[in-house]
């Protein structure tokens, strides 16, 4: 079975992705810019759960999580906000959030519902890779959600194969060791990390994360990588607009067309 | 190893492992890979125990309070934590975890602090070392611990408030781990309590360790028998109750007691009372029982003592609580003042208010005439003066 996300990594290049917090600016607003970024032609939506402790996350994104609970922001929530997103969006959705509330939530039970909704994949960065392997991957393939991970410039070789051999989505390539925030330009010693990585010929295709908010850093992680996300730059923008649809449009076409 | 420890993986029955997000993972495999030859090395046991002796001052010492003793009817010792240099059992693990660091050549130093007690240590041992030390604190422990601030910064160390959350022990908890995913390679994470990922509980227990051994020691010379009936220590994290029951854990005819942190009360919505509000959830890289909401969101936790001040609890205390090897008791503020000021009066020696919750046990449970009572009193209460002078109207 091939879905969503395989599709999209099979047709495009340049993938933008782009990463939001669920509930921000207001509560209902999730769903209104998940239609905005696919008309402004996004090829991938994050959709950030939030965290009372997000602890891999910057400024931007600790402040949008803790408005996004204030506004009543929960699992629960979030999926009675998508219930009807495949009627309305078409491109690849992925849940990104922390454990703790997941496993509150129930891993099974929330792995269930996200197929129901159509969620394609999850990212859950301190939900250990041994541990899923070990007590979830059966769950995640027998419902057809990928478990998508991160990769760093510190982690070893051996253990992007074990990643890449379990994986059947693409991979998540941290661009350098940081929480997430808008961090300007790519130094040598990222774009040495980016080859090395494309050396390995790894089956999943990649995208380059953290610190990309611009036409200029996605043009230039897009050479190394099949696109890239935008996670901080994005929620900065949103947190600001006074017109978030006419506002997403020309945030998406300033970094694809520039 | 014992029931009552980490295995392979981390895990104290089904708490601990090391939930983390991939950037730190290379840190702590490293850590795991190193952690424990370094600690059984004979270079590492050398300069450990001589620094223990001759710069902390250990051991610290096992002393009979009569008068505490005649009140409550049976005998209590008090194990003298409150005696060490930097003034709490936080140092044991600080020149612990610094000497670990240098032999991995780390030379930058981060910690999180509640109390200040940690963050002292911790910039301490810095010193003593030529490290260079950054100290996450909570803004409001900044405002309520501000002599611990001063004495890190006198040390060196500089302190970096936490700004998020609830601006105390978990929000700088999680700008340290921030701090290390930013600067993976030079960097070592020296954490002050049995939490974190695997291995830190399990190498801070180790650190603190010595505690119960000396207690063992002590009560032999005094008693004839190194087995106490009771220990009892106060739990923040858990790590000076770590070190208090380590040598006891396979003694079953030792009772281990805990006493956490209820605040205004466990019921009030005001406390820091983990294991009996707490359900199972994952914290600062580990499972464990922590309190949170129903939606699994960790709820911003209280109490009048900053190093109790944390809404989750080491692996190893959920472990001894689901074995039932471990009693947990929950001491109010109110509890907590009562006993340091009867410490206070009684002995002549003024606690620190962690160490408190730990004495107001004395109150809560009933012993025989005939008990030898163990009670670690983890510190000292010079940095809690403002408060006992506020309180006590001084
Ligand atoms: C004197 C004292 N006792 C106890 C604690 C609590 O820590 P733990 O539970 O790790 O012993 C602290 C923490 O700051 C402290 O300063």
């Amino acid at each position: 079975m091939t879905n969503r996300i395989q599709q999209l990594f099979q047709q495009k290049k340049d993938i933008l992705s782009v990463y939001f917090t669920a509930g921000y600016p207001t509560l209902n607003d999730t769903v209104r810019i998940l239609q905005a970024l696919e008309k402004s032609g996004v090829d991938l939506v994050e959709i950030g759960m939030p965290f009372s402790d997000p602890l891999a996350d910057g400024p931007t994104i600790q402040a949008s999580s803790l408005v996004a609970l204030n506004n009543g922001m929960t699992i629960k929530v979030l999926f009675e906000q998508l219930v009807h997103i495949r009627k309305s969006v078409t491109i690849p959705l992925v849940l990104m959030g922390y454990v703790n509330p997941v496993h509150k939530y129930g891993i099974e039970a929330f792995i269930a519902k996200c197929a129901e909704v159509g969620v394609d994949g999850v990212i859950i960065p301190d939900l250990p890779f041994n541990e899923y392997l070990d007590d979830y991957k059966p769950t995640f393939d027998g419902a057809g959600v990928a478990n998508i991970n991160l990769i760093t410039p510190q982690t070893p070789e051996s253990r992007i194969r074990l990643i890449d051999e379990n994986t059947n989505s693409f991979i998540y390539m941290v661009s350098s060791a940081a929480v997430t925030g808008a961090k300007k330009g790519l130094a040598p010693e990222q774009i040495a990390y980016f080859e090395r990585i494309n050396a390995m010929k790894l089956k999943n295709p990649t995208l380059i994360g953290f610190g990309i908010s611009d036409r200029e850093s996605f043009l230039q992680t897009c050479k190394h990588a099949s696109g890239a996300i935008v996670g901080s730059a994005f929620v900065k923008m949103i947190g600001e607009s006074p017109n978030l649809e006419s506002d997403i449009e020309t945030f998406v076409n300033n970094i694809k067309r520039g | 190893m014992s029931k009552y420890h980490a295995d392979q993986r981390g895990r104290y029955g089904k708490f601990g492992g090391a939930y983390i997000p991939e950037m730190l993972q290379p840190n702590i495999d490293d850590l795991n890979e190193r952690y424990l030859p370094i600690i059984n090395s004979q270079a590492f046991q050398d300069e450990y125990k001589s620094l223990l002796k001759d710069y902390v001052g250990r051991p610290s010492p096992l002393y009979y309070a009569k008068r505490l003793s005649e009140k409550y009817h049976t005998n209590v010792y008090l194990k003298r934590e409150d005696l060490n240099h930097t003034g709490a059992h936080k140092i044991n693990n600080a020149i612990g975890q610094i000497l670990i660091a240098k032999k991995m050549g780390k030379n930058r130093i981060i910690a999180e602090t509640g109390a200040g007690q940690h963050g002292v240590a911790t910039a301490t041992a810095c010193a003593l070392m030529g490290m260079q030390c950054v100290v996450y604190m909570g803004e409001v422990d900044i405002q309520r611990q501000a002599p611990n601030v001063a004495r890190m910064k006198m040390l060196g160390a500089e302190v970096r408030p936490a700004l998020s959350g609830s601006k105390t022990l978990k929000d700088a908890t999680n700008e340290a781990l921030r701090d290390w995913i930013c600067n993976p390679t030079d960097t070592f994470y020296l954490i002050g309590s049995v939490v974190g990922p695997h291995p830190y509980p399990d190498m801070v227990a180790r650190l603190q360790a010595v505690i119960s051994h000396e207690i063992r020691e002590q009560m032999l010379e005094k008693t004839g028998t190194p087995n106490p009936d009771y220990v009892i220590a106060c739990v923040g994290g858990g790590s000076n109750a770590a070190g208090t029951f380590y040598h006891f854990l396979d003694e079953e005819g030792v009772r281990l007691v805990a006493v956490e942190a209820a605040g205004m009360g466990v019921d009030s919505g005001e406390t820091a009372a983990t294991i009996a509000l707490g359900d199972v959830g994952i914290i600062h890289g580990s499972k464990t029982y922590l309190i949170q909401d129903e939606d699994g969101q960790i709820v911003e936790p209280y109490s009048i003592s900053a190093g109790l001040d944390y809404p989750g609890i080491g692996p190893q205390h959920a472990h001894l609580k689901d074995t039932g090897r471990a009693i947990f008791l929950s001491a109010t503020d109110q509890d907590a003042l009562d006993a340091a000021l009867e410490l206070t009066r009684l002995e002549g020696i003024i606690p620190a208010l962690e160490s408190a919750h730990a004495l107001s046990a004395l109150r809560k449970m009933t012993f025989q005439p005939s008990d030898k009572v163990v009670i670690t009193v983890s510190g000292r209460g010079d940095k809690d003066m403002e408060t006992y002078m506020k309180r006590f109207q001084l």
